[in-house]
């Protein structure tokens, strides 16, 4: 492998593997939390929490990158308080990209995994109830099984957007080799030098060839997943 | 558990319309929720489950309070040990039929009597365990649904319509491993139905039900015998339900004698029954006629001496006569007749019947 990539290039492969999987580790728990409050919960500001999850699909990520550090910068108000508190720097630092790509990608895990909770059929629900399962032991056996094909898909959706981010993470965290300069960074940087236009081909080949496995494999998982809840194979 | 008696009083508004306010009292044994569609059965059999609250009332099992609104008690549906079989079954897709029969005792946490080879035995399971639902028919779908329930150690046992889905030789399938649980199992069950013929041999209590009321309460062969249900009851074919005895087979004609009360008895075709079963028959009231003198040299086996109790008109030229021959026997007769030979209440009567009356799809057997 290292035959023909560059430590550099390799270096911003890794880290925007590493920066996507966080973002999907620490956005997936969130997300099903909050596309369960939609679906199911009635609550007053529902569709202002709605609007709020969507924000980063339809604002510039420009724009979203800027108000994370406006937010998160270790002048503003979360961001001074987490490090004060807790010593957590996010600003130019790799959780960083971390948070701006699991906020890029909450919108879409959300809205899978909220459309598969919304076409969960709720009779199955309430006959594990009758059978003595608790609410929670009701969702871990019977509801997420239904519901993983939008999981799995909206996981790696959010993946493959954590991987490819670009705007909101150039703004929040900059671009820093070996810390936020992942794949996306590494190509827009070298289309910047003179004689990085070779570099930044192979990286785009690389860049392609990921998304379209992630795209795949979301499809083989969900269909898989699918097929098992229908209850078609083992 | 098995004396276990269910009390039932609540009222509940759905929509702006319907208002289901239902007050009764089970004993042991199967207890048929009876009335047509829409009749709010579902409803009460959900407010018992838990899976619907009522808006005032109570609902206790064997003096256990599930819910008292007054009270402020409503146990969830997960802590009341009321066990469902749905008309949709209800299996979960994703487990094989093995963990779907153990889903109460690995999700649930309970534990009853009935073991998993137990269960299996009694509803014929056992090659059955390694399948998916996906891969099983309607019947064998039903019967690991009531093997589920009965897994999940039910203090009472819902069963919604179990066989709604079901063609009739599914139907038929289904029905004896019913009769098995109603006797093996020791569950009181509440069985909600709108086919009369299911109730006559399941049930031992019937509560009529209509429009979200109940209309009567008490034994089936009292409840389908009385002649002001009967637009309730007599949604099918009009008979009455009376409890029979086999008393012996004839094998030689092929017929078997019951004696439905004191002295009184009926031939019928040979009914593969043991001598000393109690049954449950539906004599059908276009298959008994009336005579005021008792008929000789006719065909007719079964002459039945008696005393008209009630009349009541039925559809077109027709009337139905309540008899009392011992047990309350329906005759359906022309207007005409009824003047020609002065029907009225108190009249001695002999009524004929045909040895085919018996309707064989109703024969329950009595407790």
């Amino acid at each position: 492998m290292t035959d023909w990539l560059t430590p550099l290039e390799l270096e911003a492969l890794a880290l925007s593997a590493r920066v996507a999987l966080w973002s999907v580790v620490c956005g997936l728990p969130v997300a099903l939390a909050v596309a369960w409050l939609l679906a199911r919960v009635e609550f007053p500001g529902r569709s202002l929490v709605n609007g709020l999850v969507h924000l980063p699909l339809v604002l510039p990520p420009v724009v979203t990158g800027y108000l994370l550090l406006l937010l998160l910068g270790t002048k503003g108000p979360v961001g001074g308080w987490l490090q004060e508190a807790f010593g957590i720097t996010l600003a130019f630092r790799w959780t960083g990209a971390v948070v701006a790509a699991a906020v890029m990608g909450f919108p879409l895990m959300v809205r899978a995994i909220r459309l598969s909770i919304e076409g969960v059929d709720g009779r199955m629900e309430q006959a594990a109830r009758t059978l003595g399962a608790s609410g929670p032991v009701v969702f871990a056996t019977v509801t997420l099984p239904q519901i993983l094909p939008g999981v799995i898909v909206g996981a790696i959706l959010a993946f493959a957007k954590g991987l490819g981010e670009f705007g909101a993470t150039i703004t929040f965290v900059s671009n820093i080799p070996g810390e936020t300069r992942t794949l996306s960074i590494a190509i827009y940087s070298m289309l910047q030098t003179p004689t990085g236009e070779a570099a930044a081909i192979r990286l785009t080949v690389i860049a392609v060839a990921l998304s379209m496995l992630a795209l795949v494999a979301s499809e083989l998982l969900a269909r898989r997943a699918g097929r098992r809840v229908k209850g078609l194979e083992g | 558990m098995s004396g276990a008696r269910l009390e039932v009083d609540v009222t509940k508004r759905l929509g702006d319309s319907v208002e289901i306010a239902a007050a009764f009292e089970s004993g042991p044994g199967v207890t048929a929720l009876f009335g047509r569609s829409g009749a709010g059965k579902t409803s009460l059999v959900q407010m018992i489950a838990g899976l619907l609250r009522p808006d005032r009332g109570r609902i206790a099992v064997g003096g256990r309070v599930l819910v008292d609104r007054a009270a402020g008690i409503d146990l969830p549906a997960h802590k009341r040990r009321v066990g469902c079989v749905f008309q949709d079954a209800r299996l979960f897709p994703h487990m094989t039929v093995r963990r779907n029969l153990l889903y109460a005792r690995w999700a649930g946490g309970r534990r009853g009597a009935l073991g998993l080879a137990a269960v299996c035995d009694l509803l014929d399971l056992a090659d059955l365990l390694d399948r998916r639902p996906g891969a099983l028919s309607g019947g064998e779908v039903q019967r690991v649904a009531i093997g589920r329930a009965l897994l999940a150690d039910p203090a009472l046992l819902l069963m919604d319509e179990p066989l709604a889905n079901l063609d009739g030789p599914r139907k038929a399938e289904i029905l004896p491993f019913l009769e098995r649980l109603k006797e093996e199992a020791g569950v009181p069950i509440v069985y909600v139905s709108h086919a009369m013929e299911e109730v006559i041999r399941l049930a031992d209590t019937m509560v009529l039900i209509d429009r979200g009321r109940v209309a009567a309460v008490g034994p089936v062969e009292d409840v389908t015998s009385r002649l002001d249900l009967r637009p309730l009851t007599g949604r099918y074919e009009a008979g009455a339900v009376v409890a029979a005895r086999v008393e012996a087979h004839d094998e030689a004609y092929a017929l078997t004698r019951l004696s439905i009360a004191e002295g009184r008895e009926l031939l019928v075709p040979r009914l593969r029954r043991p001598v000393g079963t109690t049954l449950r028959i539906r004599l059908r009231a276009r298959d008994v006629t009336l005579t005021l003198a008792a008929p000789e040299g006719a065909s007719t086996l079964n002459i039945l001496p008696g005393v008209v109790r009630e009349l009541a008109p039925a559809e077109g030229p027709f009337v139905d006569v309540l008899v009392d021959a011992g047990a309350p026997i329906w005759a359906r007769v022309t207007r005409l007749s009824v003047d020609r030979l002065g029907l009225a209440p108190g009249l001695a009567v002999h009524a004929v019947v045909k040895a085919g009356a018996i309707d064989r799809a109703s024969l329950g057997r009595a407790q």
